[in-house]
C-alpha cells in the first residue's frame, strides 16, 4: 500500500485521502471579468511534473498541500495550508 | 465478407501465392511542409487523416507520434462501443459513431470483429434506476434501442450473472441496450492507418512534437525530435498528453490526467455473452473473442502521467466482480495495464476548433473515447478542411465552458465505457 503523511495525523494509507487537484491563484470574484472567473473554475494546468496540490484526509476532515512528482508518483513532501502560503511564492512550485 | 479475403483467396487459387500485401508503407524521410500535420497516430489521429483522403481530398498529410502506431490508449481500452448515453447532443454523436462501426469492416478491409453482444448498466440503488429511466427516455426519442428491465428479465438474458439478494448490492434492475458491441481495437486503428497509406498519408512513428509553432495568433508549424516540419492545419488527438501539447501552442484546457486500469483474465470458453456494467459498484465486464474476461473499473484515485498498475485496483474491482459473477473465483488474472485518461468536467469531449487558427483540437476522451474513433475521424476532418465547427460537434466546443454550456454525461459515463 502507498502511505501518504498527513501533516496532522501522521502516516496514513493513500486510500484515506482524496485528491483535490493543483492549487491555482483565485482571481478576486468582485472585480475579475466572466471569462477570469470560468477560466479559473474549469481550466487545469495539469502539469506533468512537479506540482502543488490540495489534498483531504477525509476520516478527519483535515486538507493540508502536497508537492508531488506527477511524472514519478512520489510524494516529495507534505504541510498544513498555513506552512504553504507563509512560505515565499519563489519557493513555491 | 472483407475484400481482403476475396483478394487472398482468388490469389492463392490461381498463383499459389500465399502472400498477402504488406499492411503499411512507410516513409524513410519527412518532407519539410504538409498540407495537414496531425499529432498523435491513435486511432482518432488516424481516423482523421483517412477521411481527410477519403472525403475531401486532402492527401498530403503526415500523422506524427512520439510512440509507436496506436500503442496509446488505443491499444489499452476494453472496446466497449454503445450509444446509450445520457444528454441529446452525447446519443446524437455516438449513434452516428455506432452506425459507422456497423460497416467499418467493410469500409477498411479488414475484419475488425464489431460483435453487437447487448450492453446491460445494472442499477442497485434507486438513484441508479432513476438515472437508467432516464436515460431510456432520452435514447428512445433519438431512435436509439435503451430499456429497463428487472431482474427476471436480466437473468433470462444473461444467466451467468448473479441476480440473488443474497449479496451486499442485490440487482434492483438495469439499462438494457441491445446494440451496445466490442470491436478489435488494433484493427480500427491498423485499417484507419492502412486504407490512408494507401491513398498517400505518411505516417511517421518515434517522432514527438516537441514544441508548436505560433505566429500571430496562427498555427504554422511543428518542432520534432526529426527536425521542423511547416504545416497548413495542424490536428491534435494525443489522448492523455493533451494538456502538454496544447501547452506548446499556448492552451490551457480543461482537463486532468488520470490513469485509468483494466486487466483480462486467462482465457476460458464462452460463457458471457453480454457486455455487464455496473455504475454503482464501479466494475464492467466482457468477454473477448479469445475468450479472456476483459474487466476494468473507475479511474485511479489521483491525476498522473504514468500507466503504472496497482494493488488497489485490482482488490476494489474483484470484491464486487466476485459477487456479480462468483465463477470468477476459478480465474486467474493474465494481465493488468493502464492508460492515461484525460478527463473533462463534465465527461464530455472538447472538439473542433481552437482560439489558434489553423489549430484544431481532439481531446478529452477520457475513458469513453474508443467508441467515438469513426465519428470523430468523420467530423473532424470535415472541420479541419472546411475550417467550421460540424453541426454534431458544436456542443462540444472548447468555449462551452465560458458560457456554461456543459454537456453533462457523468451518469451515462462514469464507468460504463
Ligand atoms: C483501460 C482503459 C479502458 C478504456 N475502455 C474504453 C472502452 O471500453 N470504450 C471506449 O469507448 N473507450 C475506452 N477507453 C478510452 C479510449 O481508450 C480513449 O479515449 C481513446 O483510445 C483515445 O484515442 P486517441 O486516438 O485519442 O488517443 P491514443 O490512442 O492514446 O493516441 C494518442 C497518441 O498520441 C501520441 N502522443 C502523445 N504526445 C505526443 C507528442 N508530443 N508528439 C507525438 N505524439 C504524441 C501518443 O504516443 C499516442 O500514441 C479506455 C481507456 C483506458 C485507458
Amino acid at each position: 500500500m502507498k502511505i501518504m503523511t498527513c501533516p496532522v495525523n501522521g502516516p496514513r494509507n493513500i486510500s484515506e485521502f482524496a485528491w483535490g487537484g493543483e492549487i491555482k491563484p483565485q482571481p478576486d470574484p468582485a472585480t475579475c471579468t466572466d471569462a477570469e472567473w470560468t477560466d479559473h473554475l474549469f481550466l487545469e494546468a495539469n502539469t506533468a511534473g512537479v506540482v502543488s496540490e490540495w489534498w483531504l484526509h477525509t476520516p478527519t476532515n483535515t486538507w493540508f498541500v502536497a508537492r508531488r512528482n506527477t511524472v514519478t508518483d512520489e510524494v516529495l513532501e507534505t504541510m498544513t495550508a498555513d506552512t504553504f502560503f507563509s512560505r515565499r511564492s519563489d519557493t513555491l512550485r | 465478407m472483407p475484400f481482403a479475403l476475396l483478394k487472398y483467396a482468388a490469389r492463392s487459387a490461381l498463383k499459389g501465392d500465399h502472400a498477402a500485401d504488406a499492411h503499411f508503407h512507410w516513409t524513410p524521410d519527412l518532407k519539410p511542409a504538409y498540407d495537414v500535420v496531425i499529432i498523435g497516430a491513435g486511432g482518432h489521429g488516424l481516423a482523421v487523416a483517412y477521411y481527410l483522403a477519403t472525403r475531401h481530398g486532402i492527401t498530403n498529410i503526415a500523422v506524427l507520434d512520439k510512440g509507436w502506431l496506436a500503442g496509446g490508449n488505443t491499444a489499452r481500452n476494453t472496446t466497449i462501443v454503445r450509444a446509450n448515453y445520457l444528454t441529446p447532443e452525447g446519443v446524437a454523436f455516438y449513434k452516428e459513431s455506432v452506425n459507422l462501426f456497423r460497416s467499418l469492416s467493410n469500409e477498411l478491409d479488414i475484419n475488425v470483429m464489431y460483435t453487437e453482444r447487448g450492453h446491460f448498466t445494472l442499477a442497485h440503488t434507486d438513484a441508479a434506476l432513476n438515472t437508467a429511466r432516464w436515460r431510456a427516455e432520452v435514447n428512445t426519442h433519438m431512435g436509439v434501442a435503451s430499456e429497463v428491465i428487472g431482474p427476471d428479465e436480466i437473468k433470462r438474458l444473461c444467466p451467468t450473472l448473479n441476480v440473488s439478494d443474497d449479496v451486499h448490492m442485490p440487482v434492483l434492475g438495469a439499462l438494457y441496450h441491445p446494440p451496445g458491441a466490442i470491436a478489435r481495437h488494433d484493427a480500427v486503428a491498423w485499417g484507419y492507418a492502412k486504407e490512408a497509406m494507401r491513398r498517400g498519408v505518411e505516417v511517421h512513428t518515434q517522432t514527438a512534437v516537441n514544441k508548436i509553432l505560433v505566429e500571430n495568433g496562427r498555427a504554422i508549424g511543428v518542432e520534432t525530435n526529426r527536425g521542423t516540419i511547416h504545416a497548413g492545419r495542424i490536428v491534435q488527438a494525443v489522448a492523455g498528453s493533451s494538456s502538454v501539447v496544447a501547452s506548446m501552442a499556448g492552451l490551457k484546457l480543461p482537463i486532468r490526467t488520470i490513469p485509468l486500469q483494466a486487466c483480462v483474465s486467462e482465457p476460458v470458453k464462452p460463457i458471457l455473452d453480454q457486455i455487464v456494467v455496473s455504475g454503482s459498484l464501479h466494475v464492467y465486464i466482457s468477454q473477448s473473442a479469445r475468450g479472456e474476461m476483459v474487466m476494468g473499473g473507475a479511474t485511479d484515485a489521483y491525476g498522473l502521467y504514468s500507466t503504472r498498475s496497482t494493488l488497489d485496483f485490482k482488490e476494489s474491482l474483484m470484491a464486487h466482480m466476485l459477487e456479480l459473477f462468483p465463477f470468477m473465483g476459478e480465474l486467474k488474472v493474465l494481465r493488468q495495464w493502464a492508460g492515461m485518461a484525460d478527463m473533462t468536467p463534465d465527461f464530455s469531449p472538447v472538439m473542433g476548433l481552437t482560439p489558434i487558427e489553423n489549430y484544431f483540437i481532439d481531446a478529452g476522451w477520457g475513458t469513453w473515447g474508443f467508441k467515438a474513433t469513426p465519428v470523430s475521424g468523420v467530423r473532424m476532418a470535415e472541420c479541419v478542411a472546411t475550417g467550421r465547427q460540424p453541426d454534431l460537434l458544436k456542443p462540444f466546443a472548447l468555449d462551452r465552458f465560458r458560457s456554461f454550456d456543459l454537456v453533462g454525461e457523468k451518469g451515462a459515463a462514469s464507468v460504463g465505457h
